[in-house]
């Protein structure tokens, strides 16, 4: 194992993509971590002399329809992106692994009921069924990190299966067998820990699939609610100011950008890195 | 042939029981029951009442009960009448909404293919060119950006800054006056920014899938050959490679029928398109659930045709599928 991790950070090191999405990656936990130290002003403070104020020395990224800083709500936007995407790709891996575990490891009528639910999983467009749950269950930041970490997890379960009918057939595993080992044991101690390759990587590029998700739900009204700042309802009132204030529709797309390409870029980077072969 | 597409509907039935399951257990999901939004804020309500609504709802029978008869509902294609003031048939209400909808995205799809294919097909023969890494980039990008940020941009950019095309709707105001052609190009005008914003994603993906194809197939034993008879290298490419590399396009453009379905939602919420994405979006914020549940149930159908549409289609184009599959 110290091998294969001294060879991987040999190669993410060399990557140029790779690092290029950690040093971003990095960037956004401390401005999220730090916000608070970061911003020029409280992010629901109001400033009546300026309401939609263009970007200026005062206001780096304008101000919006209350007169509040945007650099500064953009600044704590980081957070609440990062914690929906965390918590969200966290529920989504935990299904995926339990029930691709499942799945690759008892084969059979097991296998087949959990791949038709992966099938009929798949068939919903997922922002269908993220929007009809939504609008049953309420709009809030918990309901939306549940919501995308539910309708996710099929990609995971897909890779987790693979891994575990591959690894199953191993002679570490079956020399576990022999010597009476219990299920669980074997599922968990033996296959799971040597499975985890591609579920970081699908991780990653889950972070920034769910940031995506989160900002869409945001800027259509049914996700972070304001008066909590995401970059997602900040660009709503850059929709509702369109023709007079650019300002409130660039900067928080823009940080919704490059949150992305961060964690995507990562994502690819730490597939490369840990199998050569896959190269593209 | 027939046996094919037979064995692939057949394999269909326990999906689309398992699609039915789903929606109804969303349904079920919500607080109270779907009654409540007629009966709280009436004041005129008293119990009895409730539960006579209730009862004609079927809401006072076991759950399996209303499952079996909201399948057989379903399969009737009564999805009930929509909570909204209007209180149409969620049928009627959604059969006007959907022409406009796939009209978009097939020519998205469209769209996607005369310009991804090329792009993905010039970057592989090209690879680590100029072209190639420009490309990579704006893939890259592509991936990243949010489709409702994109379209904010471009009504900035040509709505509000350059004032070349309109923001929202798919008519003019003086749309009745105009002529057939005048007309057609109205529609055209409205639809250049919704079908490019719904286009964009598929591009990248489908112009990265077609390189990685295209890098894949010019390494096989085939091309060398073809390479060694002597032939030019257009034919090599345009004749030998380029067939093999266009046949997983086919699954690709199955798989993206729920993106595409999914994305509806919110570029025709942004451009004010009276489609089914709309009409879905709309439902949602009047907790219509009637709606709701017949636009998830019927975009999970589209999702399931679509891909039966791409099953077929592969076999049609390789043999192989048919014998094997």
């Amino acid at each position: 194992m110290v091998a294969i991790t001294g060879e991987f950070t040999r190669r993410f090191v060399k990557n140029k993509i790779a690092v290029a999405g950690l040093v971003v990656v990095i960037f956004l936990f401390v401005v999220a971590l730090a916000a608070p130290y970061l911003a020029p002003y409280p992010p629901d403070e109001i400033h009546t002399s300026s309401i939609l104020a263009p970007p200026s020395r005062a206001h780096l990224m304008g101000t919006d329809i209350l007169g509040r800083d945007v650099l500064s709500r953009v600044i704590y936007g980081a957070g609440v992106s990062l914690s929906v995407g965390f918590v969200a790709v966290g529920i989504s891996i935990a299904i995926g692994m339990l029930l691709g575990a499942l799945s690759g490891y008892y084969r059979g009528p097991v296998d087949s009921i959990i791949m038709r639910f992966v099938d009929v999983m798949l068939c919903f467009p997922s922002f269908f069924l993220i929007l009809a749950v939504i609008a049953l269950i309420g709009p809030s930041i918990w309901n939306i990190m549940i919501v995308i970490g539910v309708t996710s997890w099929m990609g995971v379960t897909r890779l987790v299966r693979a891994e575990f009918l591959s690894i199953r057939e191993r002679d570490f595993v079956q020399a576990a067998v022999s010597q009476g080992a219990s299920d669980a044991r074997i599922i968990f101690l033996h296959i799971l820990p040597n499975s985890m390759a591609p579920v970081l990587v699908a991780a990653t590029l889950g972070v920034a699939a769910a940031v995506l998700i989160e900002s869409s739900l945001s800027f259509l009204g049914i996700g972070v609610q304001p008066p909590d700042p995401s970059w997602g309802n900040i660009l709503t009132e850059g929709k509702d100011n369109i023709e007079i204030a650019w300002w409130l529709s660039v900067f928080p797309g823009l940080a919704i950008l490059i949150t992305v390409l961060g964690y995507n870029l990562l994502g690819e980077g730490i597939r490369d890195s840990l199998d050569p072969r896959l190269r593209r | 042939m027939g046996r094919y597409i037979l064995k692939r509907l057949v394999m269909m039935i326990p999906v689309i029981l398992g699609i039915t399951v789903i929606s109804f257990a969303v349904m079920k999901m919500a607080p109270g029951d779907p009654t409540s939004i007629l009966t709280d804020l009436n004041p005129n309500m008293n119990e009895e009442a409730v539960n006579r609504i209730r009862a004609h709802y079927g809401l006072d029978q076991p759950w399996y009960v209303q499952y079996l008869k909201w399948l057989r509902n379903m399969l009737m294609l009564d999805f009930g009448t929509s909570f909204a003031p209007d209180g149409r048939p969620v049928l009627d209400k959604i059969l006007e909404r959907i022409p406009i909808t796939i009209l978009i995205n097939l020519v998205s799809m469209f769209f996607i293919l005369i310009v991804a294919i090329p792009i993905g097909v010039l970057s592989a023969v090209k690879q680590g060119s100029f072209f190639d890494q420009t490309t990579t980039i704006i893939v890259f990008l592509g991936f990243a950006i949010p489709t409702f940020w994109l379209a904010l941009l471009l009504m900035i950019l040509f709505g509000v800054e350059l004032e070349w095309l309109p923001i929202s709707g798919i008519r003019s105001l003086d749309y009745a006056d105009l002529s057939i052609p005048a007309r057609l190009l109205d529609l055209a005008k409205h639809l250049v920014l919704p079908v490019f914003v719904s286009a964009f994603g598929g591009l990248a993906g489908m112009s990265r899938y077609m390189r990685s194809n295209m890098l894949e197939v010019v390494r096989q034993d085939y091309i060398t050959t073809a390479r060694a008879k002597g032939l030019d290298e257009r034919t090599v490419i345009f004749r030998h490679a380029l067939r093999n590399a266009l046949l997983p396009v086919i699954t690709l453009l199955g798989l993206s029928v729920p993106g595409l379905i999914g994305g509806s939602v919110i570029f025709e919420t942004i451009f004010a398109i009276p489609g089914m994405g709309q009409l879905f979006y709309q439902s949602v914020m009047m907790r219509d659930y009637p709606t709701i549940m017949g636009i998830l149930v019927i975009g999970a159908f589209l999702t399931l045709f679509g891909n039966l549409l791409a099953d077929v289609s592969y076999s049609f184009a390789d043999p192989r599928i048919r014998v094997s599959g």
